[in-house]
Protein backbone atom coordinates (compact mmCIF):
# COMPACT_ATOMS: atom_id res chain seq x y z
CA UNK A 1 0.00 0.00 0.00
CA UNK A 2 2.32 2.30 1.43
CA UNK A 3 5.06 1.22 -2.24
CA UNK A 4 1.62 1.93 -4.20
CA UNK A 5 0.99 5.39 -3.23
CA UNK A 6 3.94 6.80 -3.55
CA UNK A 7 4.72 5.66 -6.38
CA UNK A 8 1.46 7.59 -7.62
CA UNK A 9 2.66 10.25 -5.60
CA UNK A 10 5.93 10.31 -7.92
CA UNK A 11 3.48 10.04 -10.96
CA UNK A 12 1.97 13.04 -10.27
CA UNK A 13 5.26 15.12 -9.10
CA UNK A 14 6.39 13.60 -12.33
CA UNK A 15 4.62 15.67 -15.41
CA UNK A 16 5.73 18.81 -13.25
CA UNK A 17 9.16 18.25 -13.12
CA UNK A 18 9.40 17.20 -16.97
CA UNK A 19 7.74 19.94 -18.17
CA UNK A 20 9.68 22.54 -16.08
CA UNK A 21 12.84 20.55 -17.48
CA UNK A 22 11.78 20.33 -20.62
CA UNK A 23 11.02 24.08 -21.21
CA UNK A 24 13.95 25.63 -19.15
CA UNK A 25 16.33 23.67 -21.58
CA UNK A 26 14.70 24.77 -24.57
CA UNK A 27 13.46 28.39 -23.17
CA UNK A 28 16.12 29.92 -21.47
CA UNK A 29 18.74 30.66 -23.61
CA UNK A 30 16.70 32.85 -25.17
CA UNK A 31 15.06 34.73 -22.43
CA UNK A 32 17.69 38.24 -22.08
CA UNK A 33 16.48 41.22 -21.03
CA UNK A 34 15.35 42.52 -24.71
CA UNK A 35 12.58 39.53 -24.54
CA UNK A 36 10.88 41.74 -21.37
CA UNK A 37 11.48 45.35 -22.71
CA UNK A 38 11.29 44.75 -26.53
CA UNK A 39 8.58 44.59 -28.71
CA UNK A 40 8.13 41.54 -31.42
CA UNK A 41 10.40 41.98 -34.43
CA UNK A 42 9.23 41.07 -37.39
CA UNK A 43 9.64 38.08 -39.55
CA UNK A 44 13.08 37.32 -40.28
CA UNK A 45 14.44 39.99 -37.97
CA UNK A 46 16.35 38.44 -35.27
CA UNK A 47 15.78 39.48 -31.02
CA UNK A 48 12.81 41.28 -29.90
CA UNK A 49 10.73 40.04 -27.11
CA UNK A 50 7.45 40.13 -25.98
CA UNK A 51 6.52 43.10 -23.54
CA UNK A 52 3.41 43.45 -24.98
CA UNK A 53 2.64 40.49 -24.27
CA UNK A 54 3.69 39.92 -20.81
CA UNK A 55 1.62 42.92 -19.82
CA UNK A 56 -1.30 41.96 -21.87
CA UNK A 57 -1.45 38.75 -19.75
CA UNK A 58 -1.55 40.75 -16.62
CA UNK A 59 -4.10 43.15 -17.95
CA UNK A 60 -6.10 40.68 -19.07
CA UNK A 61 -6.03 38.32 -15.69
CA UNK A 62 -6.79 41.61 -14.23
CA UNK A 63 -9.67 42.17 -15.89
CA UNK A 64 -10.63 38.99 -15.46
CA UNK A 65 -10.26 38.65 -11.72
CA UNK A 66 -12.31 41.97 -11.40
CA UNK A 67 -15.16 40.32 -13.16
CA UNK A 68 -14.68 36.98 -11.78
CA UNK A 69 -12.83 37.70 -7.95
CA UNK A 70 -16.19 39.87 -6.74
CA UNK A 71 -18.99 37.37 -8.56
CA UNK A 72 -17.38 34.65 -7.26
CA UNK A 73 -16.86 35.45 -3.75
CA UNK A 74 -20.29 37.00 -3.47
CA UNK A 75 -22.38 34.24 -5.05
CA UNK A 76 -19.98 31.74 -3.22
CA UNK A 77 -21.07 33.82 0.44
CA UNK A 78 -25.07 33.72 -0.71
CA UNK A 79 -24.67 29.84 -1.00
CA UNK A 80 -23.34 29.72 2.37
CA UNK A 81 -25.20 31.96 4.36
CA UNK A 82 -28.79 31.98 2.99
CA UNK A 83 -28.71 28.71 0.55
CA UNK A 84 -31.11 26.60 1.60
CA UNK A 85 -33.40 27.25 -0.79
CA UNK A 86 -34.42 26.19 -4.50
CA UNK A 87 -33.02 29.00 -6.25
CA UNK A 88 -29.28 28.19 -4.07
CA UNK A 89 -29.73 24.34 -5.46
CA UNK A 90 -29.92 25.95 -8.83
CA UNK A 91 -27.34 27.82 -8.94
CA UNK A 92 -25.27 25.32 -7.04
CA UNK A 93 -25.81 23.00 -9.93
CA UNK A 94 -25.34 25.38 -12.41
CA UNK A 95 -22.15 25.97 -11.23
CA UNK A 96 -21.04 22.82 -11.11
CA UNK A 97 -22.00 22.78 -14.84
CA UNK A 98 -20.25 26.01 -15.64
CA UNK A 99 -17.34 24.72 -14.57
CA UNK A 100 -17.22 21.59 -17.14
CA UNK A 101 -18.12 23.98 -19.89
CA UNK A 102 -15.08 23.52 -22.21
CA UNK A 103 -13.15 26.99 -22.20
CA UNK A 104 -13.34 27.56 -26.28
CA UNK A 105 -16.87 27.72 -25.61
CA UNK A 106 -17.06 30.50 -23.07
CA UNK A 107 -14.64 32.21 -25.56
CA UNK A 108 -17.33 31.82 -28.35
CA UNK A 109 -19.88 33.23 -25.81
CA UNK A 110 -17.98 36.23 -24.89
CA UNK A 111 -17.17 36.84 -28.80
CA UNK A 112 -21.00 36.27 -29.18
CA UNK A 113 -22.09 38.76 -26.86
CA UNK A 114 -19.45 41.44 -26.68
CA UNK A 115 -17.30 41.09 -29.61
CA UNK A 116 -20.00 41.31 -32.12
CA UNK A 117 -22.63 44.06 -30.83
CA UNK A 118 -19.21 45.95 -30.46
CA UNK A 119 -17.26 45.31 -34.06
CA UNK A 120 -14.17 45.00 -32.03
CA UNK A 121 -11.80 42.09 -30.63
CA UNK A 122 -10.97 43.45 -27.56
CA UNK A 123 -9.33 42.43 -24.46
CA UNK A 124 -12.63 43.85 -22.64
CA UNK A 125 -14.11 39.94 -23.99
CA UNK A 126 -10.78 38.40 -23.44
CA UNK A 127 -11.34 39.62 -19.23
CA UNK A 128 -14.79 38.45 -19.58
CA UNK A 129 -14.39 34.98 -21.04
CA UNK A 130 -11.62 34.23 -18.50
CA UNK A 131 -13.73 36.05 -15.72
CA UNK A 132 -16.49 33.52 -15.99
CA UNK A 133 -13.89 30.75 -15.77
CA UNK A 134 -12.71 31.78 -12.86
CA UNK A 135 -16.54 31.81 -11.37
CA UNK A 136 -17.24 28.56 -11.02
CA UNK A 137 -14.08 27.57 -8.32
CA UNK A 138 -14.22 30.65 -6.90
CA UNK A 139 -17.62 30.24 -6.08
CA UNK A 140 -17.48 26.91 -4.32
CA UNK A 141 -14.32 27.11 -2.87
CA UNK A 142 -16.28 30.61 -0.96
CA UNK A 143 -19.33 28.55 -0.05
CA UNK A 144 -17.14 25.52 0.64
CA UNK A 145 -14.94 27.40 3.46
CA UNK A 146 -17.72 29.59 4.59
CA UNK A 147 -19.36 26.63 5.79
CA UNK A 148 -16.04 25.57 7.40
CA UNK A 149 -16.29 28.44 9.44
CA UNK A 150 -17.91 27.80 13.14
CA UNK A 151 -21.68 28.50 13.77
CA UNK A 152 -20.74 29.99 16.87
CA UNK A 153 -18.44 32.20 15.52
CA UNK A 154 -21.54 33.70 14.11
CA UNK A 155 -23.46 33.30 16.79
CA UNK A 156 -21.20 35.65 18.60
CA UNK A 157 -20.94 37.95 16.08
CA UNK A 158 -24.69 38.33 15.86
CA UNK A 159 -24.85 38.22 19.83
CA UNK A 160 -23.08 41.38 20.33
CA UNK A 161 -25.05 43.51 18.38
CA UNK A 162 -23.70 43.13 15.07
CA UNK A 163 -25.75 42.96 11.75
CA UNK A 164 -25.68 40.27 10.17
CA UNK A 165 -24.63 41.91 6.71
CA UNK A 166 -21.38 43.08 8.82
CA UNK A 167 -20.67 39.65 10.92
CA UNK A 168 -21.32 37.91 7.68
CA UNK A 169 -18.54 40.24 6.12
CA UNK A 170 -16.07 41.07 8.84
CA UNK A 171 -16.08 38.02 11.06
CA UNK A 172 -16.99 34.90 8.98
CA UNK A 173 -15.56 36.22 5.45
CA UNK A 174 -12.78 37.16 7.33
CA UNK A 175 -12.30 33.96 9.04
CA UNK A 176 -12.68 31.85 5.94
CA UNK A 177 -10.18 34.50 3.70
CA UNK A 178 -7.54 32.03 3.45
CA UNK A 179 -9.19 29.52 2.10
CA UNK A 180 -10.84 31.54 -0.64
CA UNK A 181 -7.39 33.39 -0.87
CA UNK A 182 -6.52 29.36 -2.55
CA UNK A 183 -9.69 29.29 -4.04
CA UNK A 184 -8.92 32.08 -6.39
CA UNK A 185 -5.43 31.53 -6.87
CA UNK A 186 -6.68 27.87 -8.07
CA UNK A 187 -8.32 30.25 -10.76
CA UNK A 188 -5.60 32.90 -11.70
CA UNK A 189 -3.22 30.21 -12.71
CA UNK A 190 -6.13 28.48 -14.55
CA UNK A 191 -7.09 31.29 -16.63
CA UNK A 192 -3.25 32.66 -16.96
CA UNK A 193 -2.26 29.78 -19.28
CA UNK A 194 -6.24 29.75 -20.95
CA UNK A 195 -5.69 30.35 -24.70
CA UNK A 196 -8.69 29.04 -26.77
CA UNK A 197 -11.37 31.73 -24.77
CA UNK A 198 -8.67 34.64 -25.94
CA UNK A 199 -8.77 33.64 -29.60
CA UNK A 200 -11.68 35.24 -30.80
CA UNK A 201 -12.01 37.86 -27.88
CA UNK A 202 -8.70 39.15 -27.33
CA UNK A 203 -7.19 38.22 -30.07
CA UNK A 204 -3.29 38.88 -29.90
CA UNK A 205 -1.69 42.14 -30.86
CA UNK A 206 1.88 41.92 -32.38
CA UNK A 207 1.96 46.24 -31.23
CA UNK A 208 2.40 47.96 -28.20
CA UNK A 209 -1.75 48.18 -27.11
CA UNK A 210 -3.46 48.69 -23.48
CA UNK A 211 -5.98 49.92 -24.41
CA UNK A 212 -9.05 47.20 -23.18
CA UNK A 213 -11.11 48.20 -26.32
CA UNK A 214 -8.75 46.69 -28.74
CA UNK A 215 -7.02 43.64 -29.42
CA UNK A 216 -4.41 42.87 -26.60
CA UNK A 217 -1.92 41.11 -27.14
CA UNK A 218 -1.13 37.68 -24.39
CA UNK A 219 1.78 35.08 -23.74
CA UNK A 220 -0.54 31.94 -24.31
CA UNK A 221 -1.93 33.67 -27.65
CA UNK A 222 2.12 34.22 -28.30
CA UNK A 223 3.04 30.87 -27.71
CA UNK A 224 0.57 29.18 -29.63
CA UNK A 225 1.01 31.34 -32.97
CA UNK A 226 5.01 31.27 -32.62
CA UNK A 227 5.05 27.66 -31.63
CA UNK A 228 3.44 26.82 -34.75
CA UNK A 229 5.07 29.49 -37.21
CA UNK A 230 8.14 27.61 -39.68
CA UNK A 231 10.73 29.79 -38.64
CA UNK A 232 12.93 28.36 -35.69
CA UNK A 233 14.00 31.93 -34.19
CA UNK A 234 9.61 32.29 -33.35
CA UNK A 235 9.74 28.57 -32.19
CA UNK A 236 12.70 29.21 -29.51
CA UNK A 237 10.91 32.37 -28.27
CA UNK A 238 7.53 30.31 -28.10
CA UNK A 239 9.62 27.78 -25.63
CA UNK A 240 11.09 31.35 -23.65
CA UNK A 241 7.43 32.54 -23.41
CA UNK A 242 6.04 29.50 -21.84
CA UNK A 243 8.88 29.52 -19.22
CA UNK A 244 8.13 32.81 -18.91
CA UNK A 245 4.51 31.86 -18.22
CA UNK A 246 5.36 29.05 -15.49
CA UNK A 247 7.34 31.31 -13.80
CA UNK A 248 4.81 34.21 -13.95
CA UNK A 249 1.98 31.98 -12.09
CA UNK A 250 4.32 30.19 -10.14
CA UNK A 251 5.26 34.42 -8.96
CA UNK A 252 1.07 34.90 -8.39
CA UNK A 253 0.52 31.88 -6.19
CA UNK A 254 4.01 32.94 -4.00
CA UNK A 255 2.60 36.75 -3.48
CA UNK A 256 -0.91 35.19 -2.90
CA UNK A 257 0.30 32.81 -0.13
CA UNK A 258 2.10 36.37 1.51
CA UNK A 259 -0.46 37.85 1.05
CA UNK A 260 -2.89 35.93 2.43
CA UNK A 261 -1.08 34.49 5.48
CA UNK A 262 -3.09 34.48 8.79
CA UNK A 263 -1.53 37.58 11.12
CA UNK A 264 -1.00 35.02 13.49
CA UNK A 265 0.98 32.83 11.40
CA UNK A 266 3.44 31.26 13.21
CA UNK A 267 2.38 32.16 16.97
CA UNK A 268 1.40 29.90 18.80
CA UNK A 269 -2.07 29.43 18.59
CA UNK B 1 -31.38 42.58 47.91
CA UNK B 2 -30.52 39.71 49.37
CA UNK B 3 -26.43 38.59 50.87
CA UNK B 4 -24.26 36.36 48.82
CA UNK B 5 -24.46 33.14 50.24
CA UNK B 6 -20.90 31.00 50.57
CA UNK B 7 -21.31 27.62 48.30
CA UNK B 8 -24.25 26.01 50.16
CA UNK B 9 -23.26 24.33 53.92
CA UNK B 10 -27.27 22.81 54.75
CA UNK B 11 -26.28 23.56 58.61
CA UNK B 12 -26.12 27.40 57.16
CA UNK B 13 -29.20 27.45 55.27
CA UNK B 14 -32.35 28.51 57.78
CA UNK B 15 -30.57 31.57 59.28
CA UNK B 16 -29.91 32.49 55.71
CA UNK B 17 -33.76 31.95 54.49
CA UNK B 18 -35.25 33.73 57.15
CA UNK B 19 -33.86 37.24 55.56
CA UNK B 20 -36.22 39.26 53.95
CA UNK B 21 -36.19 39.74 50.47
CA UNK B 22 -35.74 43.28 49.78
CA UNK B 23 -38.30 44.24 46.78
CA UNK B 24 -36.32 45.22 43.21
CA UNK B 25 -36.58 46.63 40.14
CA UNK B 26 -37.79 44.59 37.50
CA UNK B 27 -35.59 44.56 34.58
CA UNK B 28 -36.68 42.12 32.54
CA UNK B 29 -40.33 40.09 32.19
CA UNK B 30 -41.22 37.33 30.17
CA UNK B 31 -45.23 36.98 30.20
CA UNK B 32 -46.58 33.57 29.00
CA UNK B 33 -43.25 32.91 26.82
CA UNK B 34 -43.40 29.81 24.39
CA UNK B 35 -40.75 28.88 22.12
CA UNK B 36 -40.83 26.52 19.08
CA UNK B 37 -38.74 24.98 16.93
CA UNK B 38 -40.76 24.23 13.73
CA UNK B 39 -43.29 22.11 15.43
CA UNK B 40 -41.70 20.92 18.83
CA UNK B 41 -42.49 23.42 21.49
CA UNK B 42 -39.02 24.06 23.64
CA UNK B 43 -40.74 26.34 25.86
CA UNK B 44 -44.29 26.70 27.40
CA UNK B 45 -45.88 29.60 28.82
CA UNK B 46 -43.17 30.62 31.20
CA UNK B 47 -43.57 33.94 32.78
CA UNK B 48 -41.06 35.16 35.20
CA UNK B 49 -39.18 38.43 36.64
CA UNK B 50 -35.73 39.39 35.97
CA UNK B 51 -34.50 42.29 39.15
CA UNK B 52 -32.13 44.58 38.25
CA UNK B 53 -28.68 43.68 39.76
CA UNK B 54 -29.76 40.07 40.06
CA UNK B 55 -28.41 36.91 39.14
CA UNK B 56 -30.78 34.37 38.46
CA UNK B 57 -30.02 30.79 37.83
CA UNK B 58 -32.14 28.72 35.40
CA UNK B 59 -31.29 24.97 36.05
CA UNK B 60 -33.05 21.74 34.92
CA UNK B 61 -32.08 19.13 32.98
CA UNK B 62 -30.77 18.48 29.67
CA UNK B 63 -33.24 19.56 27.11
CA UNK B 64 -35.70 21.16 29.44
CA UNK B 65 -36.03 24.34 27.08
CA UNK B 66 -32.99 26.73 30.02
CA UNK B 67 -30.69 27.32 27.06
CA UNK B 68 -33.55 27.87 24.86
CA UNK B 69 -35.30 30.65 27.20
CA UNK B 70 -31.95 32.34 28.13
CA UNK B 71 -31.88 32.67 23.90
CA UNK B 72 -35.46 34.08 23.72
CA UNK B 73 -34.25 36.97 26.07
CA UNK B 74 -32.00 38.52 23.33
CA UNK B 75 -34.08 36.88 20.45
CA UNK B 76 -31.06 34.60 19.52
CA UNK B 77 -33.91 32.17 19.20
CA UNK B 78 -35.09 33.17 16.10
CA UNK B 79 -31.25 32.99 14.89
CA UNK B 80 -31.95 29.61 15.04
CA UNK B 81 -34.55 29.42 13.51
CA UNK B 82 -36.82 29.40 16.28
CA UNK B 83 -39.84 31.59 16.65
CA UNK B 84 -41.85 32.24 19.71
CA UNK B 85 -44.86 33.57 20.75
CA UNK B 86 -45.78 35.68 24.08
CA UNK B 87 -43.77 38.51 25.90
CA UNK B 88 -40.37 39.32 26.38
CA UNK B 89 -40.03 42.76 28.01
CA UNK B 90 -36.75 44.58 28.60
CA UNK B 91 -37.64 48.44 30.75
CA UNK B 92 -41.56 47.66 30.19
CA UNK B 93 -40.53 47.46 26.16
CA UNK B 94 -41.52 44.37 24.05
CA UNK B 95 -38.11 43.24 22.74
CA UNK B 96 -39.99 41.32 19.74
CA UNK B 97 -41.06 44.83 18.88
CA UNK B 98 -37.84 46.36 18.56
CA UNK B 99 -34.93 45.96 16.51
CA UNK B 100 -33.10 42.90 17.28
CA UNK B 101 -29.67 44.13 16.59
CA UNK B 102 -30.46 47.27 19.33
CA UNK B 103 -31.16 44.69 21.75
CA UNK B 104 -28.20 42.66 21.69
CA UNK B 105 -26.50 45.25 22.67
CA UNK B 106 -28.80 46.47 25.61
CA UNK B 107 -28.69 42.35 26.18
CA UNK B 108 -25.38 40.73 25.99
CA UNK B 109 -24.60 36.89 26.24
CA UNK B 110 -21.84 34.46 26.98
CA UNK B 111 -21.71 31.02 25.15
CA UNK B 112 -21.52 28.10 26.82
CA UNK B 113 -17.80 27.17 24.41
CA UNK B 114 -15.28 30.32 24.26
CA UNK B 115 -15.23 31.76 20.94
CA UNK B 116 -13.31 34.34 20.47
CA UNK B 117 -12.62 35.32 16.61
CA UNK B 118 -9.84 33.48 15.20
CA UNK B 119 -8.77 36.06 13.05
CA UNK B 120 -8.34 38.95 15.76
CA UNK B 121 -6.08 40.09 18.16
CA UNK B 122 -6.92 40.45 21.60
CA UNK B 123 -7.51 43.76 21.41
CA UNK B 124 -9.75 43.73 18.21
CA UNK B 125 -11.95 40.93 20.01
CA UNK B 126 -13.01 42.92 22.58
CA UNK B 127 -13.40 46.22 20.77
CA UNK B 128 -15.19 44.10 18.20
CA UNK B 129 -18.54 44.74 18.99
CA UNK B 130 -18.07 48.71 19.21
CA UNK B 131 -16.07 48.81 16.67
CA UNK B 132 -18.59 46.52 13.97
CA UNK B 133 -20.78 48.81 15.38
CA UNK B 134 -19.67 52.01 14.19
CA UNK B 135 -17.28 53.61 16.76
CA UNK B 136 -13.73 54.81 15.44
CA UNK B 137 -12.49 56.70 17.94
CA UNK B 138 -9.05 55.11 19.10
CA UNK B 139 -8.82 56.53 22.40
CA UNK B 140 -12.64 55.35 23.01
CA UNK B 141 -11.74 52.09 22.32
CA UNK B 142 -8.84 51.40 24.28
CA UNK B 143 -10.76 53.01 27.44
CA UNK B 144 -13.64 50.89 26.57
CA UNK B 145 -11.27 47.42 25.91
CA UNK B 146 -9.25 48.36 29.12
CA UNK B 147 -12.35 48.85 31.40
CA UNK B 148 -13.66 45.47 30.16
CA UNK B 149 -10.61 43.45 30.50
CA UNK B 150 -10.15 44.69 33.94
CA UNK B 151 -14.16 43.51 34.25
CA UNK B 152 -13.36 40.30 33.03
CA UNK B 153 -10.06 39.91 35.58
CA UNK B 154 -7.89 39.63 32.41
CA UNK B 155 -6.71 42.62 32.25
CA UNK B 156 -3.02 41.82 34.24
CA UNK B 157 -2.77 38.19 31.98
CA UNK B 158 -3.05 40.00 28.99
CA UNK B 159 -2.11 43.47 29.31
CA UNK B 160 1.26 42.85 27.64
CA UNK B 161 -0.35 40.55 24.45
CA UNK B 162 -3.17 42.73 23.55
CA UNK B 163 -1.72 42.04 19.78
CA UNK B 164 -1.51 38.40 20.02
CA UNK B 165 -4.55 36.61 19.04
CA UNK B 166 -7.05 35.36 21.00
CA UNK B 167 -7.22 31.83 19.99
CA UNK B 168 -3.26 31.76 21.69
CA UNK B 169 -5.12 31.75 25.46
CA UNK B 170 -6.02 28.95 27.26
CA UNK B 171 -9.63 27.79 27.63
CA UNK B 172 -10.62 29.64 30.72
CA UNK B 173 -8.71 32.53 29.21
CA UNK B 174 -10.78 32.67 26.71
CA UNK B 175 -13.71 32.43 28.21
CA UNK B 176 -13.16 35.85 30.04
CA UNK B 177 -12.30 37.54 26.87
CA UNK B 178 -15.59 36.56 25.38
CA UNK B 179 -16.91 37.90 29.10
CA UNK B 180 -15.21 41.06 28.12
CA UNK B 181 -16.13 41.44 24.51
CA UNK B 182 -19.65 40.99 25.61
CA UNK B 183 -18.87 44.02 28.01
CA UNK B 184 -17.19 46.01 26.39
CA UNK B 185 -20.98 47.44 24.55
CA UNK B 186 -21.90 48.15 27.98
CA UNK B 187 -25.48 45.96 28.51
CA UNK B 188 -27.74 46.31 30.61
CA UNK B 189 -28.63 42.76 31.11
CA UNK B 190 -25.89 39.43 30.40
CA UNK B 191 -26.77 36.45 29.79
CA UNK B 192 -24.08 33.04 30.44
CA UNK B 193 -25.04 29.63 28.62
CA UNK B 194 -23.41 27.64 30.92
CA UNK B 195 -20.28 29.47 30.27
CA UNK B 196 -18.12 27.56 32.78
CA UNK B 197 -19.26 23.82 32.01
CA UNK B 198 -16.04 23.57 29.01
CA UNK B 199 -13.47 25.07 32.02
CA UNK B 200 -11.60 23.23 34.30
CA UNK B 201 -12.39 23.54 38.26
CA UNK B 202 -9.50 26.43 38.71
CA UNK B 203 -10.79 28.62 35.60
CA UNK B 204 -14.65 27.83 36.45
CA UNK B 205 -13.77 28.95 40.32
CA UNK B 206 -12.51 32.83 38.93
CA UNK B 207 -15.79 33.06 36.29
CA UNK B 208 -18.26 32.43 39.71
CA UNK B 209 -15.93 34.76 41.54
CA UNK B 210 -16.60 37.47 38.46
CA UNK B 211 -20.57 37.38 38.60
CA UNK B 212 -20.19 38.22 41.81
CA UNK B 213 -18.44 41.32 41.05
CA UNK B 214 -20.43 41.73 37.54
CA UNK B 215 -23.48 42.45 39.44
CA UNK B 216 -22.84 45.80 40.58
CA UNK B 217 -22.91 47.07 37.48
CA UNK B 218 -25.18 43.88 35.14
CA UNK B 219 -28.12 42.11 35.38
CA UNK B 220 -26.90 38.46 35.11
CA UNK B 221 -29.07 35.44 33.93
CA UNK B 222 -27.10 32.19 34.12
CA UNK B 223 -27.77 28.63 32.61
CA UNK B 224 -26.27 25.74 34.86
CA UNK B 225 -26.88 22.32 35.05
CA UNK B 226 -24.43 22.39 37.32
CA UNK B 227 -26.68 22.80 41.00
CA UNK B 228 -23.25 23.81 43.54
CA UNK B 229 -23.04 26.15 41.07
CA UNK B 230 -26.20 27.70 40.82
CA UNK B 231 -25.94 27.95 44.31
CA UNK B 232 -23.16 29.51 44.79
CA UNK B 233 -23.60 32.67 42.19
CA UNK B 234 -26.83 33.25 42.03
CA UNK B 235 -29.64 34.94 44.16
CA UNK B 236 -32.59 33.52 42.90
CA UNK B 237 -33.16 30.30 40.68
CA UNK B 238 -35.43 29.24 38.60
CA UNK B 239 -36.38 25.57 37.58
CA UNK B 240 -37.39 24.25 34.37
CA UNK B 241 -38.67 20.90 33.57
CA UNK B 242 -39.75 20.16 30.18
CA UNK B 243 -40.12 23.12 28.96
CA UNK B 244 -42.03 24.35 31.79
CA UNK B 245 -41.24 26.57 34.38
CA UNK B 246 -41.95 24.63 37.85
CA UNK B 247 -40.47 26.76 40.70
CA UNK B 248 -38.42 30.38 41.13
CA UNK B 249 -37.67 31.71 43.82
CA UNK B 250 -34.68 32.62 46.03
CA UNK B 251 -32.30 30.68 45.77
CA UNK B 252 -31.40 29.33 49.17
CA UNK B 253 -35.39 28.06 49.41
CA UNK B 254 -34.96 26.54 46.40
CA UNK B 255 -32.31 24.32 47.65
CA UNK B 256 -33.45 23.69 51.13
CA UNK B 257 -37.55 24.28 50.91
CA UNK B 258 -38.46 23.92 47.35
CA UNK B 259 -41.96 23.37 47.30
CA UNK B 260 -42.52 21.17 44.41
CA UNK B 261 -41.70 17.69 44.43
CA UNK B 262 -40.10 17.66 41.17
CA UNK B 263 -38.02 21.01 41.98
CA UNK B 264 -37.34 18.00 45.28
CA UNK B 265 -36.37 15.61 43.14
CA UNK B 266 -33.86 17.29 40.57
CA UNK B 267 -32.06 19.11 43.34
CA UNK B 268 -31.76 15.60 45.28
CA UNK B 269 -30.42 13.82 42.47
CA UNK B 270 -33.38 11.33 41.67
CA UNK B 271 -33.54 12.42 38.13
CA UNK B 272 -32.32 14.57 35.81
Amino acid sequence: MLGLSSFAALVVVLPLLLIFIHTTSHGLAFINLAFFTEMPKPVGEAGGGMANAIVGTLILIGLGSAFGVPIGVFSGVYLAEYGENRFAQIVRFLTDVLSGVPSIVVGVVAYTIIVLPMKQFSALAGGFALGILMIPTITRTTEEMMRLVPHSYREAGLALGIPQWKTTLRIVLRTALKGIATGILLSLARIAGETAPLLFTALGNRFWSTDVLHPMASLTVFIYDYARAPFEDWNNQAWAAALVLIALITALSLLFRFFSRSRFEGQNV
Amino acid sequence: MIQQIAPPEIAEMPKLRSMPRVQANSKMRTEHLSAFFGKVQALKDVSLEIDEHEVLAIIGPSGCGKSTFLRSLNRMHEVAGGRISGKVLLDNENIYERDPVLIRRRVGMVFQKPNPFPTMSIFDNVAAGLKLGGIRNKAVLTEAVEQSLHRAALWDEVKDTLSKSGASLSGGQQQRLCIARALAIKPEVLLMDEPASALDPISTAKIEELIFELKENFTIVIVTHNMQQAARVSDRTAFLYMGELIEIGPTEEIFTKPEKQQTEGYITGRFG
